[in-house]
């Protein structure tokens, strides 16, 4: 089984919830279909989602929730169904 | 140098960006020391490198930092500023942080808590307006009973109407009614739409403006006395957020313009209104009336088209009321002259749906020559972080007529370099061309149409 990183594209805040009080979009060992809000990424007050582009096993969040992230820097994995 | 006699002798600013600058040039100008917080990701900003004292008081998050009351508080006891500017956005309008600077012996640059809290709410601000004789969207002033008395009030006020929720909110829950039968008919469905929808069947009716243009009014007050700096249109407007912004409006009959500069200076008197502030109005083109919407207890992001026109230094005269002067301007010695128009340059995308595109600015040459005039907080080489709002910088012009200040704006436009990143400037050029913009025939709804129609084309001709 493949795992494959979600990277982040654009700088900004990374969160794993739609909201604070609300629950992560994904927990680890959830399902993952492709569409899927895996977190938000809030870019000069703009909250851009990041859908999942694979389906599979969510692994776990690489970024806290809330910090800030640079392109390139891992949001979070997944293991890759066949 | 001396200064004109503020009482304010060190001047911390709790905001970024542009209006930090501009703010820290109007205390400059006065002799007050300034003292510039800063998140960790704008320690090099340019308000930070014109500051005379420079604080980090958090880090990149703006909830962390400069929305964070705390840590601004625990700056201001620290520097030892006598007085704190908090800009517009951010803690602005936030009466706690309004009351806890005063607490502390410091003056905050705006109205005092008590004032924000009361036209910060929307029932308490109209209501100050209904008793400062100030009119508002006229409608049925809570719900009504029923088909009887909702037909009395629509054929007071004049058709269309809207039926609104009374539990509603954010546009959901809203019918028009275009005449008696259309009413009649739509009521009842409205109100068992209300109790399916928000669990309670109250609604009430207000006038429906098909046609508005969104025209405000500057005003400054000493908490005795204030004057008004004649008005603003703001109508060309994404998602609530003002794109483009002239003074004075052209479509503004003078007999109205006079009434409504009227009235913004009684209700600011009415509320004893302490600094610089703005009243909010609808204009209904079709029947040729305003009606107050709202007031901005801050300095304004447009505020220098009024300073173009009028020669006013609204940064300065705020500190200086601030400073405890009383208001050094009076009434007939405010004049409008010419037309200014302000457009925002933001970094987004117009041709993707705005997205925003923060980065490096590798490339950043400002216009020049008489009349215009570039309000930044950036310089070349920055990179402009993505935690914060996406305003680069406001391109004001100036000119005797508006035929003159559009002319000066494709100009501007035209020698403004700044990249590699998309802005909107390249959407201001695309406006130009658009004849209801050289003829000013826009209303609230104009600009969201016309992207609309825009996307639409690229679309097909990708």
């Amino acid at each position: 089984m493949a795992i494959t990183q979600i990277e982040a594209a654009l700088p900004g805040l990374v969160f794993h919830r739609p909201s604070p009080e609300a629950e992560p979009f994904k927990a680890p060992g959830d399902a993952v279909a492709v569409g899927d809000t895996l977190a938000l990424v809030e870019v000069m007050k703009s909250f851009i989602p990041i859908e999942a582009e694979v389906a599979g096993t969510f692994k776990g969040y690489a970024a806290p929730d809330g910090e800030s992230i640079e392109p390139g820097d891992v949001l979070c994995e997944i293991e890759v169904s066949e | 140098m001396t200064s004109q006699g503020s009482g304010i002798k060190k001047l911390l600013i709790a905001n970024r960006g542009e209006i930090a600058v501009r703010i820290i040039r109007a205390a400059r100008d006065l002799g007050i020391r300034t003292v510039q917080v800063v998140s960790e990701a704008d320690r090099e900003m340019l308000a930070a490198r014109m500051a005379d004292e420079v604080m980090v008081i958090g880090p990149v998050q703006a909830a962390k930092s400069y929305l964070d009351i705390d840590a601004v508080l625990k700056a201001v006891s620290e520097s030892g500023a006598d007085a704190v500017h908090p800009g517009y956005g951010f803690l602005s309008e936030s009466a706690e942080f309004a009351r806890r600077v005063s607490e502390l012996g410091v003056t905050f640059c705006g109205p005092d808590a008590a004032t924000i809290e009361r036209m910060g709410d929307k029932v308490n601000a109209r209501t100050a307006a209904i008793e400062a004789g100030v009119p508002v969207v006229p409608g049925s002033d809570g719900r009504v009973a029923g088909l009887d008395a909702a037909v009395e009030v629509a054929e007071r006020i004049g058709y269309p109407v809207m039926i609104k929720a009374a539990a509603g909110g954010g546009g959901r829950g809203i019918r028009i009614a275009n005449t008696r039968e259309e009413l009649i008919a739509a009521l009842p469905t409205a109100m068992n739409e209300a109790r399916a929808g928000f669990g309670d069947d109250g609604v009430y009716i207000e006038a429906f403006i098909r046609n508005a243009r969104h025209i405000e009014v500057q005003i400054l007050g000493d908490g005795t006395r204030a004057v008004h700096l004649f008005e603003r249109e703001c109508s060309l407007q994404r998602r609530r957020q003002k794109v483009w912004e002239e003074a004075p409006a052209v479509a503004l009959p003078d007999s109205v313009r006079a009434d409504l500069c009227a009235a913004a200076v009684r209700l600011a008197e009415g509320v004893s209104y302490r600094g610089a502030g703005t009243l909010e109005y609808l204009y209904d083109m079709d029947r040729e009336a305003f009606y107050f919407i709202e007031m901005n207890t801050r300095i304004q992001v447009e505020h220098p088209i009024t300073e173009m026109i009028t020669g006013v230094d609204l940064l300065r005269e705020m500190l200086l009321i601030m400073g405890g002067e009383p208001l050094s301007l009076k009434q007939e010695d405010i004049t409008a002259r010419g037309h200014a128009i302000e457009v925002r340059i933001n970094a987004e995308n117009p041709d993707k749906n705005f997205f925003p595109a923060p980065g490096v600015l590798e490339t950043l040459k400002v216009p020049g020559g008489p009349g215009v005039r570039f309000d930044t907080g950036v310089c070349e080489g920055d990179t402009i972080p993505p935690y914060y709002d996406s305003l680069l910088g406001k391109l004001i012009v100036w000119d005797r007529t508006r035929d003159a200040a559009l002319a000066k704006l494709a100009g501007a436009l035209g020698e403004l370099q700044i990249g590699p990143k998309p802005t909107t400037a390249s959407l201001h050029a695309a406006l130009l061309m658009a004849p209801d913009i050289i003829s000013g025939s826009v209303s609230t709804l104009w600009l969201e149409d016309w992207l609309a129609t825009r996307a639409e084309d690229i679309r097909k001709s990708a």
